[in-house]
């Protein structure tokens, strides 16, 4: 199974590259974390496990696992039915010795990583996430930082075709590995090389070169040569470069400069560096290649480095840099607040029937008082003590406050664009400086010329919102349908993370982009309102044109909306319709 | 990266800031935890399992699931202390990783389900907060927490006694310890009052200085390679720092604070707006500990000036509409009120 048109397509290169992965996760006895790989369920994907699974037996987390799950406990389903405890190995240590596999670990939930995380600190077996995120999709769920930070090796396969017919066929993966072929000469001084490298490619976690210089002497492990620093080669940095700086870099590295480079320039006299001189080389490790030839002198791998990382960027970084979103980090779905799980957290608010697990507690003193009046009827025990059925079973209850999401959806229009971006911020601010009391969050999408974007996705966080509106800009044309869709689309993903969305639509009301085949932006406007009304989205609409005309009112009335005339716009008024309409849904 | 050495406190990086709190909290444990803003990857977690390695092994009553010391005079609660008589044991100072999922039960202690359905037995399952105590309680993310928790936390984290009153258990525990909460305030924020509540705060960024970058990098693989001779690479440093510990915790209940630094440290938080007088009192506090850590046993205006922007940063009033950062707010009034 080779991949297609390996020759220009890096898509081989890639597959090599993943491949290598695992071999270096074998060699790499636990010190690595595991592997992020970002895959779509697939034929790629699953060639890739085979080959893991060739080389290592995995276990995969199932997708009903909780954190107690993880570390195993009791089973009450087994210890009733027996009448002694019986307990369940966690699916950590089960997974000893094992790769644990985690299908649709963007998914998540924040308790689970969290626990995951942990466990890489403290030792676990190695870990493979598959992100199966839509890469082209910005708003997609990501795995939470903390989680993704501690996993060294992160790998792309979205863009690797491989050849179908192979597939097909059910040819083995092809264990020997091009990458492996050629070590290259002894790289001088690796460690500063790693660092410079992912200071140059914009990584600021100093995680992350710690991290590659593992990868690097697992890579020269698995080659099956020492892997003492001082001796690592050339193909132990790319593979490092590859798989662990390039896929984090979050920019290009700038243009080498000749006089800026920390080490020496090329060309060291060759007396100059006596470490990487002294270990003998290690040709008698590998007796194939280097018997002829003397031993290549010792090179500078910091721009080879920066080369094999930049094979690996992550797909979108270019574009995203192009358009200066790259410091927006979108939300991982780690975040606070998803309190929906009312059996889970909370406050305590009674118990009711069900079975423990997935969660859900077991509310000891009332599962035994419902038992206790059937005793006489139920056949005595041997040993006496008290006969617990599984229908006895009680569970706890919480309620968990519902958290609302307030979205503002904000008219970047027109010459009145900066005064309304103006206080639209300011209502943010004065939203965030009081959340925490209500742990609300607050979004704003701004629409303007052509298009509408997520300007501040959802967050509690003041400092953020600050960041991120700094440079908004405003003019152009006003498409109050993109603008309302991708306000609903907000609310909805919301309302799927357990939260109240309020949509707060700040504008004058006059559409004059959208629409088309027919359709005058006005109507495409009250077309997209009507949405609302129909998803049931709570919504005010703050017309605030100098004099208020009917089409605000059409728009509001659309969506059914309350609506709030500000002809003067001020950041104080908008949080109190906010607030007015908070407190009416609530 | 199995159970293994800790990495040595005096060979991490940089991090002055974050490291100087750790061991004032460790001298005046009555400061109430440390709060550790910043990135990811920062050492933070490393910095503080190495404290808690570097510390002496403690003295505890053997069989002891609260790692009672055998010199405390308050009862203990399983009478574990009249069990052992004389026999004294030895344990590490715990470092407990609180994860960001723990529940309620995990964390306070439950109900021993097994003991329960077995034998029918009403026994207590200590949680987390048993095995923090005389250690440290490291959190991550700690904005993350779910509400109720960190309040709950920090409830015991200042009383230094769990209560549980639950699920027909009563039982208070002694649960001393030192309270480290890290997060990243741009995803998403600790109330105020919450903040309050920590004695000290700092804030930790990449270091993005490269020949520091570069050291830690090299320092982790030697660590990695061979962690014991890298240890005794530091065992000096290590225990240069032990002593110091060890004789500001004996010097600290002899160190003075004269009436001019009472008045000093009122004039400063009044100057930078810091509300409440937990802020004065941690100053203080935190005087005290850094006077006694340099040796000294008379609070001077420079051991003020030193624990200022730790002690008050977190207590200032927030305007949203002021962008002026905490720490440049009060290095202003320390340079008004303190000359060098």
């Amino acid at each position: 199974m080779t991949p297609t048109g390996a020759e220009e397509d890096p898509s081989g290169e890639r597959w090599a590259l993943a491949l290598s992965a695992i071999d270096i996760l074998m060699a790499s006895a636990g010190t690595i974390g595991g592997i992020l790989l970002r895959a779509r369920p697939g034929p790629v994907r699953d060639a890739w496990t085979d080959a893991l699974a060739l080389v290592m037996p995995t276990r995969r987390l199932p997708a009903s696992a909780d954190a107690e799950g993880l570390d195993g406990g009791l089973d009450l389903t087994a210890t009733l039915a027996s009448g002694r405890p019986v307990h369940r190995a966690g699916i950590l240590a089960d997974a000893i010795g094992k790769a644990l596999l985690v299908p649709m670990a963007e998914r998540l939930n924040p308790s689970l990583a969290a626990r995951l995380a942990t466990a890489i600190d403290d030792g676990c077996p190695p870990l493979v996430l598959f992100d199966e995120g839509d890469p082209d999709d910005p708003e997609r769920e990501r795995l939470p930082a903390a989680l993704m930070d501690r996993l060294a090796i992160h790998i792309d396969l979205n863009s690797v075709r491989l050849d179908m017919a192979a597939l097909i066929a059910g040819d083995a993966p092809p264990p020997p590995l091009a990458m492996l072929a050629e070590p290259g000469a002894v790289a001088k001084d690796p460690e500063t090389a790693l660092a410079v490298a992912a200071a140059s490619l914009g990584i600021a976690s100093i995680r992350a070169p710690i991290m590659a210089v593992r990868v690097a002497r697992a890579h020269a492990r698995a080659d099956g040569r020492p892997d003492s620093t001082e001796q690592l080669r050339e193909a132990d940095m790319a593979a490092a470069a590859a798989l662990v700086l390039g896929p984090r870099a979050t920019r290009l590295p700038p243009p080498p400069p000749e006089e800026e480079q920390p080490p020496p320039p090329e060309e060291p006299p060759p007396d100059e560096p006596p470490p990487p001189e002294e270990p003998p080389p290690p040709s008698d490790d590998t007796p194939g290649d280097d018997q002829e030839q003397p031993e290549p002198p010792p090179i500078d791998p910091t721009e080879m480095i920066l080369d094999a990382a930049q094979t690996a960027l992550p797909p979108g970084l270019l574009d995203a840099l192009a358009a200066g979103t790259m410091t927006k980090a979108p939300k991982s779905s780690g975040s606070s607040g998803a309190k929906q799980k009312s059996i889970t957290s909370g406050r305590p608010a009674g118990v009711r029937p069900g079975m423990p697990g997935r969660g859900a507690r077991l509310a000891l003193i009332e599962t035994i008082k419902t038992a206790a009046p059937w005793q006489k009827i139920r056949p005595a025990r041997d040993d006496g003590r008290l006969a617990i059925r599984s229908e006895d079973l009680r569970i706890r209850r919480f309620v968990a406050q519902t958290q609302s999401t307030t979205i503002f959806a904000v008219d970047a229009s027109g010459s009145a664009a900066f005064a309304r971006l103006a206080e639209a911020k300011g209502a943010v601010e004065l939203l965030l400086a009081e959340a925490y009391v209500k742990r609300a969050e607050v979004a704003l999408v701004a629409f303007r010329g052509q298009e509408a974007a997520l300007a501040l996705p959802p967050t509690r966080s003041l400092p953020r919102a600050k960041k991120e509106l700094a440079g908004l800009a405003g003019g152009g044309g006003t498409p109050i349908a993109a603008g309302l869709d991708l306000a609903r689309k907000v609310a909805e993903s919301e309302r799927g993370r357990g939260r109240t969305p309020l949509v707060v639509v700040l504008t004058d009301g006059r559409a004059n982009v959208g629409g088309g085949d027919g359709v005058s932006p006005q109507e495409a406007a009250l077309t997209s309102a009507r949405a609302y009304r129909a998803a049931g989205i709570a919504c005010v609409f703050i017309d605030c044109s100098p004099r208020p005309r009917p089409l605000g009112a059409e728009l509001a009335t659309a969506m059914g909306a309350r609506l709030v005339t500000l002809p003067r716009l001020d950041a104080k008024a908008v949080v109190a319709a906010v607030k007015a309409a908070t407190s009416g849904t609530n | 990266m199995s159970a293994r050495i800790p990495f040595p406190f005096t060979a991490i990086v940089g991090q002055a800031e974050m490291k100087q709190a750790l061991l004032l909290a460790a001298v005046e444990p009555r400061l109430g935890g440390v709060m550790v803003f910043g990135d990811r990857g920062t050492g933070k977690s490393t910095a503080v399992r190495a404290l808690a390695g570097l510390l002496p092994p403690m003295k505890v009553v053997p069989g002891c699931r609260y790692l009672c010391a055998p010199d405390d005079r308050s009862p203990c609660i399983e009478g574990c202390r009249e069990k052992a008589g004389k026999r004294i044991e030895e344990a590490n100072v715990p470092f407990v990783d609180l994860p960001l999922g723990a529940t309620e039960d995990r964390v306070v202690g439950s109900l021993d389900l097994e003991r329960a359905l077995a034998t029918g037995e009403k026994r207590f399952e200590p949680g987390l907060l048993a095995k923090a105590n005389r250690g440290f309680l490291y959190i991550d993310e700690i904005n993350l927490l779910e509400d109720h928790l960190v309040d709950l936390l920090l409830d015991v984290a200042v009383s230094g006694t769990n209560v549980v009153e639950r699920e027909g258990l009563s039982i208070r525990h002694p649960a001393r310890f030192i309270l480290v909460g890290s997060g990243n305030p741009e995803e998403g924020e600790l109330r105020p009052q919450l903040l309050d509540r920590f004695g000290l705060s700092v804030d930790v960024r990449t270091p993005t200085d490269m020949g520091d970058r570069i050291e830690i990098v090299k320092r982790c693989d030697r660590f990695d390679r061979d962690p014991a001779s890298f240890v005794a690479e530091f065992a000096d440093d290590e225990q240069k720092t032990l002593e110091a510990i060890a004789k500001a915790r004996k010097l600290l209940p002899k160190v003075q604070v004269a009436d001019e630094m009472l008045g000093l440290g009122a004039q400063l938080c009044s100057a930078v707006g810091a509300d409440g007088l937990r802020g004065e009192l941690t100053l203080l506090r935190a005087a005290r500990a850094q006077a006694a850590l340099s040796g000294k046993k008379e609070v001077k205006p420079h051991h003020v000036a030193e624990v200022a922007t730790m002690a008050l940063r977190h207590r200032l009033r927030r305007n949203v509409l002021d962008d002026t950062g905490s720490t440049s707010r009060i290095t202003r009034a320390i340079a008004e009120l303190i000359p060098a």
